[in-house]
């Protein structure tokens, strides 16, 4: 096996170095009914480095990759274009097959590069702190509820209609069992009044912006309306690049900002794995879940970094640290900062802009075509449009000519009967204008 | 008149009329290494005897304050939030953690005395 | 003559190398040799770009009046500005590729590169989670094929495949756990935990609304099954146990203990986080587990990354099968078809709930099977084998001038050291490990597991060849021997010949600086 450097003649000369006759001596505390013979596995045996390729990549040829069609699926993750330096950067030996940074003085790569994308999140989000990301956008955002659950020590949180649904399931799934979690009714294209419902019990409100139909939603209202209560807002953006465009959460008041990365740095990998961007406010520092890098100085006063604030971890708080989490997501983060550096200020509100042109050319394209009806009036680079018929069977027969047109609405919210007709499109700087002509010319005819 | 008894949790808590101080001990302090955090309560909140009610954190250990005998904290050392470091530097003086209307003074006299836990530490 | 006459110095014995350049001398750069020090990206940004974006200009219609008024703040470099940067900064960085990393509990074993070359296949790594399922049926195979290893290799007849990382497993293990108690219509709330266990254990079941009872060890290293027995009751909804354990044993009682968890009403959640000292060689199905999360990052060598992405798939027996969380993946007329929604699951399931959104963490899937179909069976049995034997070799090789705290009996895949051999040397832990450093080597697993005062814990893995043990081994022996001796200098204040020497880390928790701010001077000047 060409992975295990041991040879028989190691082998032998271990055991005799152990004082043990064989290999199973060494397992003689399992008791002797629980070791199986190789035959109990139903499984192939070895093979060499060829096959294997051979047998992956026969699957991988099965699938249709977004760069292989006009392709335009968003609700949650985005097809972007990712600098080549980015991916050679993240495969050097160095970065790739480190651990957790604990021992600061052979970690700093690891570190500083943290620290750097802590900076980077704060600025982009336009809060105070950041950490050093969670596993992906929607456990972000579960971990923001039960951490305004911590801080207002209330139970009920308030999830918008416009938050992606998987995110809405997650919150559900792990927040539920310290609240009730109330979800507003979904009104696709418009926003809902989610302000009526904050109360004294209210532990906080959920929102994203641009939401999962792509409709830009103003927060201010809603963090003034929270604060007015002592309730909390938590902003969630699972499409990152619109920040280059948009009003940061920090700046329309949110308290905590739960986040999807993947747009920038990282590529679909079919849902993951992704980076949980998550920040706060300063105040609610030693409320924040996940890992934190800080800077400091080391013994000859010269400026190194470190992971800090561990106290709030598993590792030392046990049941009662801040979360059971116990990893970031390093080298999905480190995707992410490189490709935030070479973008740069300049380059990430170019990006930004062409985004929005390129959705709005085809949002103009789409709603020429009759009786399709856009649905989302103010919207980053994804916006909905109501189709004259069931959207799910018009994806599949599009898919079946090449074209991967969208996310039927109901594909998320499969009782929803009016996301029936809905489909949610995302334009990307990757989209060109054949794309456009290939979407509209297979839609007109599916119609 | 004042007198300093002391926990097995290694808390110190000291008397003076009505009114009650308490600390962790030096041997607590040194154990925990660079003290960097502390949570104090709330003036007015109610504890039991041995029940949560600070917390000290250093940069690799968090424990747990108890309060060594019933009572209502009327002052917190607030001065210990932007300076840690008293706790190692001053654990039986300045590095106080709040005060406590103790409600039951029999749960006072019930803990070791300086000697008493000496000895508990040589027996550790 | 002619060209090239003008000889250069080229012997090092005299003159030439001159006088001996002591290392307390600071260079002109503050750069040493290779050894570059780097400043921060926002310190090097000077307004340059990376990337070639065309500058289009957009109305503000369709923006609903949001649009960002200020700058954000980002430093702008070109890209051979960003390379050198990212470059500098890993050469500051250990590595499984550069050395042996002997973190106990960690599993740093060898990550193969046709690893990352299969997820980054486009068909993968370019895939949409939500893209139409008749053009996914490839990566919905891939996910089929690596739940039949899973379950094949543990005995277990379903599998949970989102959570995205081992205390994510965790925490999906006791929600089903919850699940199923509540379908039985009970309410059980204590969760028994090994004082040697993970603190994510504990941490999880906190998490999971669950309230924790800790249960002691035994001398030998082992969980007190008396004592463990003795806290069963009514209102024990599980135990969480690690096999083979913290201290890098195995828990013989284990079936034992199952049979008597099952009989007070209880479920077995088993830590796989050392699954990789018997994968391939004992089924934890047939142990009499309930649950168990599988680190794929650690027993299936997906790579660490400096700290993730992991993943945590979660193995289920027979009574907790139906309460996975959704999606779930079934066969169907048409092929491979993801269940999203509850309400669509088939007949018996019950899904508790959702994990994440969408459907796991698919780059470390297609990494973990490629590891599965390299090694085969046989491979994967063998390196199990390798892994123990080689920490046994440790440990035998080490046990006259370390202290072993349980015994002479073997250990599993790690071995497990405390300070007493340390004992009136003034060395601590802490130095012993950092002076493996300035050796060249990364320091074992310290201080953890808790039950062993000043814990060293050793997990070599498979990957390591029975020179470079050797060589460790020596390195250690030495150290060790003149700890025991009272040479003391190459620990006071080890490591110095790192990037940096140890860190203020109390500093740096006192007044916590968590992100750059720009030199308030400078930008007024500006």
């Amino acid at each position: 096996m060409r992975y295990l450097p041991l040879t028989t003649d190691d082998r032998r000369a271990m055991l005799a170095k152990i004082g043990a006759p064989d290999v199973d001596a060494l397992f003689r505390d399992v008791p002797n009914s629980a070791v199986v013979p190789l035959s109990a596995f139903n499984l192939p045996d070895t093979q060499g480095e060829m096959e294997v390729d051979r047998g992956m990549s026969k699957m991988a040829a099965r699938n249709v990759a977004a760069g292989a069609a006009p392709f335009f699926c968003g609700a949650g993750a985005y097809k972007h274009h990712v600098p080549s330096a980015v991916d050679h950067l993240i495969q050097r030996s160095e970065f790739l097959t480190s651990y957790t940074p604990y021992q600061p003085e052979i970690a700093q790569g690891t570190l500083q590069y943290l620290f750097e994308f802590q900076t980077q999140v704060a600025l982009l989000t336009g809060m105070e702190v950041a950490n050093a990301s969670l596993y992906d956008g929607s456990t972000a955002t579960a971990e923001a509820v039960l951490m305004a659950q911590r801080i207002t020590k209330r139970g009920k949180a308030i999830l918008s209609g416009g938050l992606h649904p998987h995110y809405a399931e997650t919150v559900e799934t792990v927040a539920g069992l310290f609240g009730p979690v109330e979800r507003t009714k979904v009104t696709p294209g418009s926003a809902e009044d989610i302000i009526a419902l904050i109360d004294e019990q209210t532990a906080c409100v959920v929102v994203q912006s641009p939401d999962v139909f792509g409709l830009i939603r103003n927060l201010r209202p809603i963090a003034e309306a929270a604060h007015a209560k002592g309730a909390l807002l938590i902003a969630v953006v699972t499409e990152i690049v619109s920040l280059g465009l948009l009003e940061p959460p920090g700046a329309q008041g949110a308290d905590i900002v739960a986040a999807e990365g993947q747009s920038i740095g990282n590529g679909l990998n079919f849902g993951g794995p992704y980076v949980g961007l998550f920040a706060t406010r300063e105040k609610f520092l030693r409320q924040m879940p996940g890992r934190l890098c800080g800077e400091t100085v080391d013994a000859e006063g010269r400026r190194g970094f470190v992971l800090t604030l561990s106290t709030r971890e598993q590792h030392i708080r046990r049941e009662k640290a801040t979360s059971n989490i116990c990893t970031n997501s390093g080298l999905c983060t480190l995707a992410f900062t490189i490709h935030l550096s070479l973008l740069g200020e300049d380059g990430l509100t170019r990006l930004a802009r062409l985004n929005h042109a390129k959705a709005s050319a085809l949002a103009d394209k789409l709603a020429a075509l009759p009786g399709v009806e856009l649905v989302t009036g103010a919207f980053f680079n994804e916006f909905t449009v109501k189709l004259p018929k069931a959207a799910a069977p018009v994806v599949d027969a599009l898919a079946k000519k090449g074209v991967i047109a969208g996310v039927p609405a109901s594909r998320l919210l499969p009782r929803e009967k009016s996301a029936e007709g809905l489909l949610i499109l995302a334009a990307t700087e990757t989209n060109t204008d054949e794309d456009f002509d290939a979407l509209v010319a297979a839609l007109k005819e599916a119609i | 008149m004042s007198e300093v008894r002391y926990t097995d949790q290694h808390e110190w808590i000291r008397l003076d009329g009505d009114e009650a101080t308490v600390g962790i001990t030096k041997y607590a302090a040194e154990s925990l290494g660079d003290v960097v955090f502390v949570e104090l309560p709330a003036s007015g909140k109610a504890v039991a005897a041995g029940g949560e009610a600070a917390v000290v954190e250093s940069v690799k250990a968090a424990s747990d304050i108890y309060a060594p005998a019933g009572g209502t904290v009327t002052l917190a050392n607030s001065a210990l939030e932007s300076a840690p470091s008293k706790v190692n530097e001053d654990p039986e003086g300045e590095g106080w953690f709040f005060k406590l209307k103790l409600s039951n003074k029999d749960e006072f006299a019930k803990l070791m005395d300086a000697a008493a836990y000496a000895k508990f530490l040589e027996s550790l | 003559m002619s060209m090239n006459n003008q000889g250069r110095p080229s012997s090092i014995d005299k003159g030439s190398a001159g006088e001996a350049f002591p290392a307390s001398i600071a260079t002109i750069s503050g750069d040493r040799g290779l050894d570059h020090e780097e400043a921060l990206i926002f310190e090097l940004g000077h307004g340059a770009t990376g990337v070639d974006l065309p500058d289009v200009q957009i109305s503000e219609a369709r923006l609903g009046g949001s649009r960002r008024s200020g700058a954000i703040g980002l430093p702008g470099l070109s890209e051979p500005e960003v390379i050198r940067h990212y470059v500098r900064l890993s050469r500051k960085n250990y590595a499984i590729d550069s050395g042996l990393y002997p973190l106990g509990s960690c599993t740093m074993k060898h990550n193969p590169r046709l690893n990352e070359k299969m997820a980054r296949l486009p068909g993968f790594g370019d895939l949409h989670p939500l893209a139409p399922q008749s053009t996914t049926q490839g990566a919905l195979e891939v996910i089929s094929a690596l739940m039949n290893w899973l379950t094949t290799l543990t005995g277990m007849p379903a599998v949970a495949m989102s959570p995205k990382a081992g205390a994510h497993g965790e925490l999906c293990g006791l929600l089903a756990i919850r699940a199923a108690i509540a379908a039985r219509g009970e309410n059980r709330k204590r969760i028994l935990v090994p004082e040697s266990a993970h603190g994510t254990n504990p941490a999880t079941a906190a998490f999971a609304g669950f309230t924790v009872d800790e249960v002691p060890a035994k001398p030998n290293g082992r969980v007190d099954a008396e004592a463990l027995k003795a806290k069963l009751g009514p209102d024990v909804a599980a135990i969480m146990l690690t096999n083979p354990n913290t201290c890098g044993l195995f828990e013989g009682e284990i079936v034992d203990i199952a049979k008597a968890v099952h009989e007070a009403g209880a479920y077995f959640y088993c830590d796989g986080a050392n699954f990789n000292a018997i994968a391939g060689k004992v089924r934890p199905g047939d142990l009499g587990i309930d649950a168990m999360h599988i680190n794929l990052h650690k027993t299936f060598s997906t790579p660490h990354g400096g700290g993730g992405p992991g993943a945590g798939p979660v193995v289920l027996s027979e009574r907790l099968a139906a309460y996975a969380p959704i999606p779930l993946l079934v066969a169907s007329a048409d092929g491979l078809r993801l269940i999203e929604d509850a309400a669509d699951a088939p007949e018996g399931a019950r899904p508790f709930g959702r994990m994440c959104a969408f459907h796991g963490q698919m780059g470390m899937f297609t990494r973990a099977l490629t590891y599965m179909l390299s090694h085969g069976r046989d491979g994967v049995r063998q390196a199990s084998e390798d892994a123990v034997l080689s920490a046994n070799y440790i440990l035998a090789s080490l046990k006259d001038v370390m202290s072993a705290p349980f015994g002479d009996g073997p250990c599993m895949h790690e071995a497990l050291f405390d300070d007493s051999f340390l004992e009136g040397t003034g060395v601590t832990t802490l130095d012993f490990a950092k002076a493996m450093i300035d050796e060249g080597y990364h320091p074992m697993t310290m201080y953890f597991p808790l039950v062993v005062h000043g814990a060293m814990l050793i997990e070599p893995t498979e990957s390591e060849s029975k020179h470079s043990l050797d060589r460790f081994i020596h390195v250690l022996h030495t150290l060790a021997t003149e700890a025991k001796a009272k040479k003391t200098e190459r620990f006071a204040g080890a490591p110095h010949l790192a990037p940096r020497r140890r860190l203020d880390e109390t500093a740096a928790a006192r007044k916590p600086v968590l992100r750059w701010k720009p030199d308030p001077l400078k930008a007024a000047a500006e």
